[in-house]
């Protein structure tokens, strides 16, 4: 097991998990999301071939009501 | 009458521009937009709420990007850096969308740019190829850097975001408007329709507003006046005001012709 950090909250995925098994995992396969991993966007072609490391600090977004 | 908005190359017929915040629900939220007459809207982008259903009902459901031009804002950076990663993530959740709204505050109590912190910002975005609409101070002279970083329009505050407070300096407005080129759009401060037509009238290209409609005692119906309140504005300036004087010696109707007096 791996511990993630998904908007600052831990999370334990299985080794070599990849980003479009968590995002299935977190019920958001097919809806509009922003993901950034340490710093860095991770575009939404690359989910599926890019695997989450232990450590690993996730950003995921939403667009939201706002002035 | 043909007078559109034109900003970095797009035309928008609505001078008006408005925030999708602070809503009773996504229902008045469309409501008051469709009433204001608003094409761009301003959104925030935050984080998903990991504990709860993501098929709740959601933003772009209510304010489908078809009809609105998303304008993705940086509320709530206090830093360059947050507020570049923001917008870049903004990027890709909006299939590249490049118009943005920067702003970076100083302090939670005053909501007030630190415009140090957005010239830094504009530098890097600008260069990553994004269109920058910010959000600053009402000083001419960083309206001015803006500018000649590469934003695509210049919005000073009228007066702090959420006051109410309306148009404070309308001199520095004027003095931003006589040194910049692309729109200049208020953007904070205004608090009713008076506000936003005395905006137009001064020459600012357009108003951007949030909690003038959404903190209204009926919001939808505010959106309505502001509508009417910026295009009148707007008119009023293209119109060209009458000078004010303290004496008229002019009056309106004709001095000959007046019957006489029967008492001699």
């Amino acid at each position: 097991m791996i511990t993630v950090f998904i908007n600052g909250a831990a999370r334990q995925l299985t080794h070599n998990c990849s980003i479009a098994a968590m995002i299935e995992e977190l019920g958001y396969t097919g809806k509009r999301i922003a993901l950034e991993r340490n710093g860095d966007i991770v575009p939404r072609s690359l989910y599926a071939e890019k695997t989450l490391t232990d450590g690993d600090k996730l950003e995921i977004v939403v667009a939201v009501g706002g002035g | 009458m043909n007078d559109p908005l034109i900003i970095a190359g797009k035309s928008y017929s609505s001078r008006l521009l408005v925030g999708t915040g602070k809503y009773k629900d996504f229902a008045e939220t469309r409501e008051a937009l469709d009433a204001s007459g608003a094409e761009i809207v301003t959104v925030a982008i935050r984080r998903t709420n990991l504990g709860q259903n993501a098929n709740e009902p959601n933003l772009l459901d209510a304010v489908p990007m078809s009809k609105f031009t998303y304008l993705p804002n940086t509320a709530g950076c206090y830093t360059a850096d947050d507020a570049v990663r923001t917008l870049r993530l903004a990027r890709e959740l909006l299939d590249g969308h490049s118009l943005v709204k920067l702003e970076v505050l100083g302090d939670p109590q005053s909501l007030y740019p630190n415009v140090i912190e957005t010239i830094a910002a504009a530098k890097t975005l600008v260069a990553e190829g994004f269109q920058v609409m910010v959000y600053t101070s009402d000083d001419p002279i960083i309206a001015k850097q803006l500018e000649d970083i590469g934003c695509v329009a210049i919005m000073p505050l009228a007066s702090l975001i959420g006051s109410g407070m309306g148009i404070l300096n309308p001199w520095n407005l004027q003095l931003i408007m006589d040194r910049v080129s692309v729109p200049v759009i208020v953007d904070a401060g205004v608090g009713t329709a008076s506000d936003a037509a005395i905006a137009m009238e001064l020459g600012c290209a357009g108003v951007l507003m949030n909690t003038a409609i959404a903190g209204a005692q009926r919001p939808v119906l505010m959106a309505s006046a502001m509508k009417k309140a910026t295009a009148a504005g707007r008119e009023a300036y293209l119109a060209g005001r009458m000078p004010k004087k303290l004496y008229s010696a002019s009056p309106s109707s004709p001095t000959a012709g007046i019957i006489a007096s029967v008492r001699s």
